[in-house]
């Protein structure tokens, strides 16, 4: 019934290459961006903004970019909080040192600044693979957590240690500082999010992408068709820091207006990150979507039946969710392996024929 | 016939060109384990060359020596005229060395189209940048070479799995896009690591199809391992034979045949 390829023919290699070669999908796309500039922005609030739509924005940028990584190129990191902090000071850096320059060039410069420290601590890679990269990159994540926090320069000797986004407008409208409308943080995440999801999947479905996926599936035999390690593992972790810094720097200026390091790009953002991923959908766009939406979604939602309806006390409510997230990763690891993103992929299967048995 | 430097006529009345390849007194060690023992040979334009010999010979190692995964600890690999200096594999790629292997060597999360697209990956050129906006040059990069892929996946027969991802395939099935692969790179020489091994009759018969086709219509020169005698001795115009890291045999089929060292390697040498 739905997703259907029956009649949708395809004359063309361009035709048979696009991201979505079903037209139900590519209509069910653009309805969802339809939905997501026509129609929210107008009836956003600040409590939907703050608690659901900026950090689901934003953590689906973020795990975009870990999923470059880990899911198509087959290295594991556990640094992403630490290159989220990269992308937030260099950002915050840009502001203050050049306030008359737009904050959308700064946070693309700041996912710059990401790209090439993740290519340095990218190198480890080249040498190392699996469980010993992953602790390679854990030094990174507190390496840099250490550098922000000891060295005064990058939080421009403020006394509290912390950094606080001065504001700053977009087209006349504030997008950081306490003046801020939902609307304009919402949208200004929205529009970096679909670039950034356009771009990974474009890179992923090319030359580069297979490259990638080359060297995740089987080094040796990716190096002896002319793939090399050296510049391909590189090229994933500059593209995958770039949008992990975009993300870093959105999240500081858009969403948290002053941020402590050791607080908001802690340990427990890698890990956060990488459930995503996990959940969502190893080597998969649209997996990362969907785990950054479930794990934005599910504490709101624990936090409301369990708190609001139920009226149990907060710390409880707040242990059981992470007693529910532990649990749900070994689940899925057990269970889906490639998480969210395959279920998807089942259902459709069983939507093409629906409601006809054969 | 092999002090001819113009190349020889086979049987079958195929013209054989000079010299593409010649490995000249190579040796192969591993710590005190010698692998390969002072071996020379040499590959033809168009030719069909096997290596055969027992197990632990010395054959797979041979053929890694000349797709430059292994540096021999002595002896020079001449390739087009030109001796090869001590090369990363991806670089031997770009010389237009392409190989299958013993164990399959495919990437089992990428559908069949991708894995014989990552074929021809050395010779798609586009920028980051270009392949990031899918705009210029990578998308005309990659749809020329979707078609000379389409091309080969016509010539192997396997339209129909285009989009499966290889991991749900077959074995035979896994064999031949793994020699699609390795033609889309349009190699100068190929390289076969036994393509025949665990294949029921069915299977050999459509491989041994293949190989001559991909000889016969690209041109393509083609090195192999094989087990099954008679395969070989079908297929190949030359054939080298290695023992215990050493060549006992060079020749054509027949030569081979009836040569007793080769004889006694296989069989045993009788005891008085």
């Amino acid at each position: 019934m739905f997703y259907r390829e029956a009649g949708d023919f395809k004359t063309s290699y361009r035709q048979d290459s696009q991201t979505f070669p079903i037209r139900f999908d590519r209509w069910r796309f653009y309805a969802v961006l339809a939905l997501a500039f026509g129609v929210i922005p107008f009836v956003i609030n600040d409590y939907w903004a703050n608690s659901v739509f900026v950090p689901f924005l934003i953590y689906a940028i973020a795990a975009i970019g870990l999923n470059i990584l880990t899911g198509y190129a087959g290295q594991v990191s556990l640094g992403t909080g630490g290159f989220m902090a990269v992308g937030a000071y260099a950002c915050y850096k840009l502001m203050t040192s050049f306030p008359e320059v737009s904050i959308l060039i700064h946070v693309l410069l700041a996912g710059g600044v990401t790209a090439a420290v993740g290519v340095l601590f990218g190198l480890p890679s080249l040498r190392i693979k699996g469980f010993y990269l992953a602790v390679a990159t854990l030094a990174a994540q507190f390496f840099l957590v250490w550098l922000f926090n000891k060295v005064p320069w990058f939080y421009n000797f403020s006394a509290s240690g912390q950094i606080t986004a001065p504001d700053r407008t977009v087209l006349g409208y504030f997008v950081t500082g306490a003046q801020t409308s939902a609307t304009a943080k919402y949208l200004v995440c929205l529009v970096f999010l679909v670039l950034v999801a356009l771009i990974a999947r474009n890179l992923t479905r090319g030359t580069v992408g297979r490259k990638w996926m080359a060297i995740r599936d089987m080094d040796i035999a990716a190096e002896i068709i002319g793939v090399n390690p050296l510049t391909t593992k590189l090229t994933a972790f500059a593209v995958s820091s770039f949008f992990i810094g975009i993300a870093g720097a959105l999240f500081f200026a858009v969403y948290l207006g002053a941020a402590e390091v050791g607080e908001a790009f802690g340990i427990q953002k890698s890990f956060l990150i990488l459930f995503m991923v996990i959940i969502g959908g190893l080597g998969s766009i649209f997996g990362s979507f969907a785990g950054a939406a479930f794990l934005v979604l599910l504490p709101v939602l624990l936090k409301n039946l369990l708190v609001g309806t139920l009226g149990w006390p907060t710390d409880l409510a707040a242990h059981i969710e992470l007693m529910i997230v532990g649990g749900l990763i070994v689940v899925f690891l057990i269970a889906e392996p490639h998480g969210l993103a395959q279920l998807w992929r089942l259902a459709k299967e069983k939507l093409r024929l629906w409601p006809f048995p054969h | 016939m092999n002090a001819m430097t113009e190349g020889y006529v086979t049987p079958d009345g195929r013209q054989i060109g000079p010299v593409l390849m010649e490995m000249k007194n190579i040796t192969l060690r591993f710590g005190g384990v010698v692998a390969i023992k002072d071996i020379s040979f040499d590959i033809r334009e168009g030719e069909i060359r096997a290596i055969i010999g027992p197990n632990g010979a010395g054959k797979s190692s041979m053929l890694n020596v000349i797709s430059g995964f292994y540096v021999p600890s002595e002896g020079e690999v001449w390739f087009r005229g030109q001796k090869r200096g001590p090369m990363k594999p991806y670089e031997v790629a770009r010389l237009g060395i392409a190989r299958t292997f013993q164990n399959i060597a495919l990437f089992d999360g990428m559908s069949v189209l991708d894995n014989i697209m990552t074929g021809r990956l050395t010779m798609m050129k586009s920028g980051l940048l270009s392949q990031a906006l899918w705009f210029g040059s990578a998308e005309r990069e990659e749809n020329e070479n979707r078609a000379k892929v389409e091309k080969i996946i016509d010539f192997l027969e396997i339209q129909n799995i285009r989009k499966t991802p290889v991991g749900r395939l077959p074995y035979g099935l896994k064999k031949r896009v793994e020699l699609a692969r390795a033609l889309a790179a349009e190699p100068k020489i190929l390289l076969l690591d036994e393509p025949m091994a665990g294949m029921n009759v069915e299977e050999k018969e459509d491989m041994c199809r293949f190989i001559l086709d991909v000889n016969d219509e690209f041109g393509t020169t083609i090195a192999l391992i094989e087990h099954d005698m008679g395969v070989v001795m079908d297929l190949s115009d030359r054939v080298v034979v290695m023992d215990y890291g050493k060549k006992i045999g060079d020749g054509t089929p027949d030569e081979v045949r009836n040569n007793p060292d080769v004889i006694n390697a296989y069989l045993g040498v009788a005891h008085e």
